[in-house]
């Protein structure tokens, strides 16, 4: 027997800012399932699991912090499972929920990731001391900047594209509403001037720091033939994950992005990425990340990434646009940032993007990636279901 | 809406663990896991790039520092790159997500692993941080007083009293005098009350330990085991977070998880159960309606080792383990999470008939 | 071998928690002297309150208010009370359903033995001298055998309420770093830089984790590598982190020290900041009472060609 298809029929966010100061946690994971149960017309009863992803528990202090929230999901009773795979954790949870319908396990399941980082501070959380090592750094700034600057000198780009990636996302982000960053005196001059934070990385060149929810409601064919609004069809998903740190490790164009690409791909019978898929959404949380992953994920050759960002075709009127709900660069909420990306994603082949929608979008890959450049999770959504 | 038909038959082949240890300290996490992770793939004659499929489960809090399980993936040997998951929850939900991945057919054999150091940390103050972060974690309500004000419902309603857990406590530990990987094995006396009514011997160990388990789908199966433990069924369910919601003397969600895993259609000879505390066991026996002809715990349970994140994981094993041997044909396994079996799983592991 | 190499590790933050609108009734309410709960649809009055039922996942915002005495459902006497815990002498922990509510609270009760303790006994609420809106405001709970004590403190608009609470949250650890690094460090100490090779691949890395990572064996012939090395790649930092004693402008880079098969990380120094470059060669400046290098400077070497350091970024 093949796999169920899976549809995605609801999709909720929260408006991701710096701080939601009116709010629980639970109220906070509430707010945006309760946007995907109504997306999708459905009440709690229709619910047979739930999946919920975030980052390291110490963000928030809560450990495991499932187990306080099952109420405010609706999962008493019920199924409930929590995935942790870092920065990769909002794509890898989507793609744990849509395992269970695809095996049939559940007929329909509610997925969702979460971050609040004003519970704390994720540099915190992030720079915890380890006894013995040497302190070097505090954030993720410092420790993704010599592998952009190592991309640069590899692919001699120019050192403008970071700035002209940063200026696209942050005007995308102007077109969607749940977006942290609306910047709307935004100038690429502004970012050139913007400081130096980690050389090469400008601070208008890194993400925000957010809290956030993301929801969706990922179903089976009868599912999807009852749902109000059209669904979107996962085409191809996976996971793949590499060590932190070993001998010939390639931090630019990392091996299991390229296998975790090529699997989707093969599922999703694509041959030529760049002509058949109409959007991405990728994880870019430092805006050099755009061309080095346009290569890593088989959009542009290796050194050729910068020459799309340069060319505009990767904006929003481009003709493979990336980003186009103003990416991680414009909201970070961690955790969900990956959901985020998949729910897009999907959003854009429902034709339900709103201002920042690519007309006749069909189909759309969802990226994330987390740790060490290592855990990477990739869904292909289309507006059909498979084999149709 | 679980009871869609499934065609792919999912079989627990390779079981393998540490053993359990107040300490591990001169090891790191990846030094205590790797042995187990060689072990179980030599059960098997499998290699690393032979597995489909990895999952773990482990958790920060215990670590005290966040991505702690990247680091124990060095062990795994992840190049090139692997279709790999993990949960942040024991090692039995990270069986489950690894079910789920081999039932959709798109993998046919799956490696499952766990570990757990409490030495380094306090535990029982650690687990204090899963609990309401409004209303219960600010008191600082450690884990064996939580335990003990269910043992206590227990005993007032007549459910049990303090010799019928001192019984438990000492049943479980005579088992584990056969089980070389226990760390209280034989009689360990029932001492002082803790937090009262529990003594220290109605209480798990706290110690270090590491488990995995090798999963492999249809013929994989019986390729690589002469006697698979075939899952048939599994589930698990979550209850209301609150102490003072539920009824403390029951485990609504460990009957509704075994009802759902099919353990209620046959009698199991066996079943290994997730309880660290004495009273949990009287709890869980109730739930899940084991009569006296079933073989409970014969590792000798969470209370002879409570490596926390695997200790679930384990149980499973165990009880595959049990069936590899011949030594039974149906058997039970039970894993909790969360404050008093707020969160539970059953699984029903089955043998072919000799 | 020498002794396991141990230090103690602190978790601690002031957790910032933003409350919704029940956590914040009742918790304001505490301050204030009265105890909230909130009802169900079906008549069930939670205490304490939640903002979801617990039974059909409603959204529930009816708050009521239920008395300061109740009724002991289930207790446990701790003889050793831990840090944080609300009293510091032996108390019982309880769960505790007020008069009027269906559900019970945690806490703990103040009573002079676990002889004096009992399921079904009656207590009231001890309020803390200082309170804040938090639920530390309720001190403990009392023995108590009077009149149900009904809410007498102002149940009207309440000014000011409380919004969040600082969560402050110390865990103490004791970190050891395993085989593999515990020899790293010692051979540090001596300033010596020594890795280790995988017997499988035969890369020597350097600090050893204890795993070779693509080969998933352990590490165990050791290999002193540098002292100089080549940076491969390298940021400038320009904002100061917190908790970290180093001024800025200061070059982060990685450094792959002549015989291992990864680089390292740390920080150069001895060349202005703008003058660091890929390739640039270098080596560990020591100094006294250190366990590490405190950073590398150049050797003076001519630069490395990129292509012998460009599988080391």
């Amino acid at each position: 027997m093949s796999k169920e298809p899976v549809a995605v029929v609801g999709i909720g966010q929260t408006r991701h800012v710096a701080a939601r100061r009116d709010v629980s946690l639970a109220g906070l994971v509430r707010e945006a399932a309760l946007r995907a149960l109504q997306d999708a017309g459905l009440s709690w009863a229709d619910i047979d699991a739930v999946v919920i992803g975030k980052a390291p528990d110490f963000f928030e202090g809560v450990m495991m912090p499932e187990l306080y929230l099952a109420d405010a999901l609706g999962a008493v009773g019920k199924p409930m499972l929590r995935v942790h795979t870092a920065g990769s954790v909002g794509g890898s949870t989507a793609l744990v929920a849509a395992n269970l319908v695809a095996a049939r396990v559940h007929g329909t399941v509610l997925t969702l990731a979460f971050e609040k980082q004003s519970e704390s501070n994720a540099m915190w959380g992030l720079s915890l001391p380890v006894p013995f090592q040497q302190p070097l750094l505090a954030g993720a700034g410092g420790f993704f900047a010599p592998h952009i600057r190592a991309y640069m000198r590899r692919s001699g780009a120019p050192d403008t594209i970071g700035a002209l990636v940063a200026y696209k996302d942050r005007r995308n982000a102007l077109k969607n509403p749940y977006a942290h960053l609306h910047e709307h005196d935004i100038t690429l001059d502004k970012v050139m001037a913007s400081p130096m934070l980690w050389d090469p990385i400008r601070y208008s060149e890194t993400c925000p720091s957010s809290d956030g929810a993301c929801a969706m409601i990922l179903t089976d064919r009868a599912g999807a033939a009852r749902a109000p609004r059209p669904p979107a069809w996962m085409l191809g998903g996976a996971m793949r994950s590499e060590p932190t740190l070993f001998a010939g490790k390639d931090f630019v164009s990392p091996q299991a992005g390229q296998d975790c690409a090529a699997d989707v791909y093969r599922q999703a019978g694509i041959t030529d990425p760049r002509r058949e898929i109409d959007g991405a959404e990728i994880y870019v949380p430092f805006s050099w990340y755009e061309p080095m992953w346009l290569e890593n994920l088989g959009f542009a050759g290796e050194g050729e990434g910068w020459k799309l960002t340069e060319a505009g075709v990767t904006e929003l009127d481009g003709d493979l646009p990336v980003n186009m709900s103003g990416g991680v660069l414009s909201t970070n909420p961690i955790g969900a940032s990956g959901m985020i990306r998949f729910a897009e994603a999907a959003l854009q082949v429902r034709g339900q993007a709103g201002e920042h929608q690519v007309d006749g979008a069909r189909r759309v890959l969802g990226h994330a990636y987390g740790g060490g450049s290592q855990f990477f999770s990739m869904w292909l959504v289309g507006d059909r279901p498979p084999d149709s | 809406m679980t009871s869609a038909p499934r065609d792919r038959e999912i079989a627990v082949v390779a079981f393998a663990q540490t053993d359990h240890r107040r300490t591990s300290e001169e090891l790191s996490e990846v030094e205590m896991l790797m042995p187990v992770l060689h072990e179980v793939l030599d059960r098997t004659g499998l290699k690393t790039a032979d597995i489909d499929f990895t999952c773990s489960g482990s958790s920060d809090y215990l670590a005290g520092r966040a991505f702690s399980f990247t680091l124990a993936l060095d062990g795994v040997g992840a190049w090139p790159p692997i279709s790999e998951s993990h949960v942040e929850m024991d090692g039995a939900w990270a069986l489950y997500e690894a079910w789920t991945k081999l039932l959709t057919g798109d993998a046919d054999t799956a490696l499952v692993y766990a570990y757990g150091k409490s030495s380094p940390g306090s535990v029982r103050d650690v687990l204090t941080r899963q609990l309401d972060p409004y209303y219960m974690a600010p008191l600082w309500p450690d884990s064996v007083a939580l335990a003990a004000l269910q043992a206590q419902a227990l005993i007032d309603a007549g459910d049990t009293d303090e010799p019928v857990l001192a019984a438990v406590a000492s049943r479980n530990r005579e088992a584990a005098t056969a089980n070389a990987h226990a760390q209280l094995r034989g009689p360990v006396p029932q001492g002082d009350y803790l937090v009262q009514p529990l003594r220290t011997g109605d209480c798990p160990p706290i110690g270090d330990g590491a488990a995995a388990v090798i999963l492999a789908a249809g013929d994989r199966a019986r390729d690589l085991c002469a006697r698979p433990a075939r899952i048939r069924g599994i589930d698990h369910r979550i209850e209301a977070h609150g102490l003072g919601v539920r009824d403390l003397t029951d485990s609504p969600s460990t009957r509704l998880a075994a009802e759902r895993a099919g353990v209620f259609e046959r009698p199991v000879d066996t079943a290994e159960l997730h309880a660290p505390f004495t009273a949990q066991e009287i709890v869980l026996r109730k739930a899940l309606r084991l009569g006296d002809g079933v073989v409970v715990n014969p590792s000798g349970g969470a209370l002879a080792a409570n490596p926390i994140m695997a200790a679930g994981l384990i149980r499973i094993g165990e009880a595959a383990a049990r069936i590899h041997h011949g030594r039974s044909d149906r058997a039970l396994a039970h894993a909790t999470s969360g404050p008093c079996l707020q969160q539970n799983l059953v699984a029903v592991l089955e043998g072919e008939l000799r | 071998m020498s002794a396991v190499l141990k230090a103690p590790l602190v978790v601690e933050f002031p957790f910032t928690r933003s409350l919704g609108p029940v956590q914040s009734a009742f918790l304001t309410g505490l301050r204030e002297r009265v105890i909230l709960g909130v009802k169900t649809r079906d008549g069930r009055t939670l205490v304490p309150p939640v903002e979801y039922d617990p039974v059909t996942a409603e959204e529930i915002r009816d708050l009521v208010h239920v008395g300061l005495t109740g009724t002991v459902t289930t207790w446990a006497w701790n003889h050793r009370p831990r840090r944080g815990q609300p009293l510091d002498t032996p108390f019982a922990w309880v769960l505790v359903r007020l008069d009027g509510a269906d559900t019970a609270l945690l806490h703990a009760l103040d009573a002079p033995g676990p002889d004096a303790v009992h399921t079904g006994m009656r207590v009231r609420v001890r309020w803390a001298g200082e309170r804040t809106g938090a639920i530390t405001d309720i001190a403990c709970f009392e023995p108590y055998d009077g009149e149900v004590s009904t809410v007498t403190v102002h149940a009207g608009e309440i000014d000011d309420p409380v919004t969040g609470i600082v969560a402050a949250a110390r865990l103490d650890y004791t970190y050891s770093p395993g085989r593999a690094q515990t020899a790293y460090i010692h051979a540090l100490s001596g300033r010596r830089t020594v890795g280790e090779r995988c017997p499988s691949c035969r890369k020597v890395y350097v600090p050893p984790r204890g795993a070779c990572p693509t080969c998933g064996v352990a590490t165990s012939e050791q290999v002193e590598v540098g002292p100089r090395g080549t940076v491969t790649t390298f940021c400038i930092v320009n904002i100061k982190a917190k908790n970290l004693d180093i001024e800025v402008p200061y070059v982060y880079a990685h450094i792959a020290l002549d015989g291992a098969d990864l680089a390292l990380h740390g920080r150069i120094g001895g060349i202005p900041y703008d003058e660091v470059r890929m390739g640039l060669r270098v080596e560990p400046v020591w100094t006294e009472g250190s366990p590490y290098p405190d950073h590398y400077r150049p050797t003076g070497e001519p630069d490395a060609d990129y292509d012998t350091y460009k599988e080391l970024l």
